[in-house]
């Protein structure tokens, strides 16, 4: 057992925990404009495929993964119009985007590439590992926080980003007005789907991001449904954080250790699939846990004001 | 004039909403623009604030003609509204709701700090008190009108617009709304106050515009008329007096004894009532609402269950047992809020006034269509609803029809004992009067009635006992026939009348 923790164990959690993370931000974002968004696994699905998609046709990681920004986008653009210009359910719509995106990509996969289950390229590039000067060779810190894709630093860069925004920003103010009372912020004059496009738009960059780090970040392959229920754990990852950044990250770091910890303990001989469940056990019990915390009534209103 | 209003008219297809109403406002001046549900007095203030265009008619503006195509160009032009149902952001700060739109700081930065200081300087211009630190959602709708109103100051209104907003205040709040108002007239802002509230438009008023059907059919000035000069303009027919007949109480048809019940942290909410409500007595309780009152009534109707206590249906103890067994051992219930407990905003007008008739008038699980059917159009006539049609989604009748519905719904179960809470909240004169003699034909009838509200008047006019809630007990009880406003008021704010 004196393999199960150290500082490596550590080192994956970074890395596991940024797909969820992202997605986890752009949930957070979509909900707060009052678009509670359960489709993420779609996007990010979406955006795996499409990362690989154009590391093979560009031969290009920055290329690649603007390219799934790109698809991701134009996924986004679906869901906004249908929720928010013909007020279609969003939790039917999100459900619509999910089923939507495991279709696609696995028939793009077989018309694109003529394979079944995964994909995988020689010539394709991953993502570069960063090992940042001088961080790299602080103590126990260092193995930890370097070595990393750039999208993990991203993810962190973007929560900070977002809290700032959220709190100290005129624009994030509103932003935050423009979900929390629609009706009340059309009545002084604040554009209330410009900042729910803009929340939809930014949630699809997002989870384009996740999706690149999964099929970019480690392997460099692409496998049918290799999201794996991440989106749903990022859902929760939102809702436990209660939509705010730092709640938002919080609850990712804790998912992500677990997935963490359910790797290693693949390497303990313990079935694969007892250990991979553990992620989804802990989702579970974190629900029960914080039952009774607020968030749970944020996202009852939430699905009550999804129309 | 600062505003003038010309023969506006405003049609929805065949129907016209206003009529070539004309309407003027001098600097300063309060006018108060009364009438029933319907008369048009929305559609009107709509227009003004531009969120609906006028058929024909002009605005104009310190003489200029003006037109408005969004709040925005309202609010540019300095006119500012407090609408009835607060446009408040509940989980922030007072200062962030008041400087929301236009909010300080430099380079897309929201300065708070400012914001707060901001606020603190508005207050003392215009002497009302905000904490600007508090959460707007936990404070209590005194507060939350003030905060709107300091909004539509920040924004530079000279002109604000107040639709009926005296709904949800306390006695003790709408008196302070109503100096607040003086005092801001004082210093040049004109008002328009939309009410059906005759006493409060005759105390704050200069002028008063009466509204019928669309159309202006008075404007009197103050000092210059009464309350019954009013409501014959509004009504358009003198109101009956009504006439109450001393009451025969009968057998008791509700009894409570020691119900206890503690909130989530062990703060007792009501503690240690006992009361009761015979046949043919109309049983009062006063008090500002949220000392108790709601949770009581929720208590007896099986909607929660107390801690200790218990509950005697004519004579049948019905403690702990369903809303449902409840009803069927002789209950029923208008309540408190129409929209939460009373309909369902998206069904028709047929489905909720069937509402527990469902279960009276059903043969094998299916529904007598027609004698149901039959039976809401009956009350339709009886208490002129207006609607287009039985199915008419409830959402779309205004407050005063849809709570005629469900008194009508409620009064026919036909069971011994009514509760009746806030039966004429947000109701126009003619309705009201129409309810209040219902309930008091009922009570004739040897129903038994508990009524809440927190309208005095109400409570003096219909009661035969009177208690009055504080802090969850009951703090006192006088007889209707002994009982003045002074003395429910100081029993009502924890006062004593020994």
């Amino acid at each position: 057992m004196e393999q199960l923790f150290d500082l490596a164990l550590l080192n994956t959690t970074l890395r596991v925990l940024t797909p969820i993370l992202l997605a986890a931000l752009g949930g957070a974002l979509c909900s707060r404009a009052g678009l509670f968004n359960v489709g993420l696994e779609g996007f990010m699905l979406l955006g795996a495929f499409s990362a690989i998609a154009g590391n093979y046709y560009f031969h290009n990681i920055f290329l690649a993964i603007l390219f799934a920004i790109l698809v991701v986008s134009v996924f986004s653009l679906i869901f906004a119009y249908l929720s928010i210009n013909l007020r279609a359910n969003v939790i039917v719509v999100g459900i619509a985007m999910n089923a939507l995106a495991a279709g696609l990509t696995t028939f793009s996969l077989r018309t694109l590439f003529d394979v079944k289950g995964a994909f995988y390229d020689k010539e394709m590039v991953g993502l570069p590992k960063w090992n940042i000067p001088m961080v790299e060779d602080i103590p126990v810190l260092g193995p930890i926080i370097s070595g990393h894709t750039p999208i993990v630093y991203l993810a962190f860069v973007i929560a900070g980003a977002m809290w700032y925004y959220f709190y100290r920003t005129k624009n994030g103010f509103r932003f935050l007005a423009a979900g929390e009372n629609p009706l009340a912020a059309s009545s002084i004059g604040i554009r209330v789907r410009r900042y729910q496009y803009g929340a939809v738009l930014a949630n699809g960059v997002l989870c384009a991001l996740a999706g690149a780090q999964l099929s970019l970040g480690q392997l460099t392959m692409f496998t049918e449904g290799m999201t794996a229920g991440r989106g749903f754990i990022a859902l929760v990852a939102t809702m436990l954080g209660q939509s705010g950044p730092l709640g938002v990250t919080a609850s990712s770091l804790l998912f992500g250790f677990m997935e963490a910890v359910s790797i290693r303990f693949q390497g303990l001989a313990l079935p694969t699939h007892f250990t991979q469940m553990l992620p989804y056990v802990v989702t579970i019990a974190a629900m029960f846990f914080f039952k009774d915390k607020s968030f749970v009534k944020d996202a009852q209103k939430q699905s009550s004001s999804s129309r | 004039m600062q505003l003038q209003m010309d023969n506006i008219t405003k049609k929805y297809g065949e129907f016209s909403a206003n009529r070539g109403i004309s309407l003027s406002l001098k600097a300063g001046e309060v006018h108060a623009i009364v009438g029933e549900n319907g008369a048009g007095k929305t559609t009107l203030m709509r227009i003004l604030y531009g969120m609906e265009q006028p058929t024909s008619g002009a605005i104009r503006l310190n003489g200029r003609e003006v037109s408005f195509t969004s709040p925005l160009d309202a609010i540019r032009h300095g006119i500012g509204m407090v609408h009835q149902h607060f446009m408040l952001f509940p989980s922030f700060t007072v200062a962030e709701n008041i400087v929301i739109g236009n909010e300080p700081g430099k380079s897309g930065r929201f300065d708070r700090k400012h914001a707060i200081q901001i606020v603190e300087e508005l207050c003392g211009q215009y002497g009302m008190k905000v904490d600007p630190r508090a959460v707007a959602g936990s404070s209590p709708p005194g507060v939350q009108q003030r905060v709107e109103i300091l909004k539509v100051l920040y924004q530079g209104a000279e002109i604000i617009i107040l639709d009926e907003p005296t709904g949800v205040l306390t006695p003790l709040e709408v008196q302070e709304l109503l100096q607040a108002i003086k005092h801001l007239s004082k210093q040049g802002k004109s008002f328009i106050l939309i009410s059906h509230k005759l006493n409060e438009v005759l105390e704050v008023a200069d002028r008063i515009t009466v509204l019928r059907d669309g159309m202006v059919t008075g404007t009197v000035k103050k000092g210059e008329t009464d309350a019954r000069q009013l409501s014959l303009l509004m009504v358009g027919r003198d109101l009956e007096e009504l006439k109450k007949k001393p009451s025969i109480p009968g057998e008791k048809v509700l009894e409570v004894s020691g119900v206890t019940l503690r909130g989530t942290k062990g703060k007792p909410i009501l503690e240690n009532i006992y009361l009761d409500v015979r046949a043919g007595e109309v049983v009062g309780i006063a008090g500002i609402s949220g000392n108790g009152q709601s949770e009581l009534l929720q208590v007896v109707s099986g909607l929660i269950r107390s801690d200790k206590g218990n509950i005697r249906i004519s004579g049948t103890d019905v403690t702990g047992m369903s809303p449902k067994a409840i009803r069927e051992r002789g209950l029923t219930h208008i309540p408190e809020d129409r929209y939460v407990w009373g309909a369902n905003r998206e069904a028709t007008v047929l489905d909720t006034g069937i509402m527990a008739h469902h279960r009276r008038l059903q043969q094998g699980g299916l529904l007598k269509q027609k004698e149901l059917k039959a039976l809401v159009s009956q009350w339709v006539s009886k208490f002129s609803i207006k609607t287009g049609s039985l199915e008419t989604r409830t959402q779309y009748l205004s407050g005063g029809n849809l709570q005629k519905l469900i008194v009508a719904r409620e009064l026919e179960q036909g069971a011994p004992f009514l509760i009746a809470a806030e039966p004429t909240r947000g109701v126009d004169i003619g309705a009201m009067e129409t309810i209040h003699g219902e309930l008091l034909k009922r009570r004739d009838g040897g129903t038994g009635i508990l009524l809440v509200s927190s309208e005095l008047t109400e409570i003096l006019k219909l009661s035969d006992r009177i208690l009055v809630m504080y802090e969850g007990q009951i703090a006192g009880e006088l007889s209707a026939a002994e009982a003045t406003e002074e003395q429910l008021g100081l029993l009502m704010a924890g006062g004593s009348i020994q």
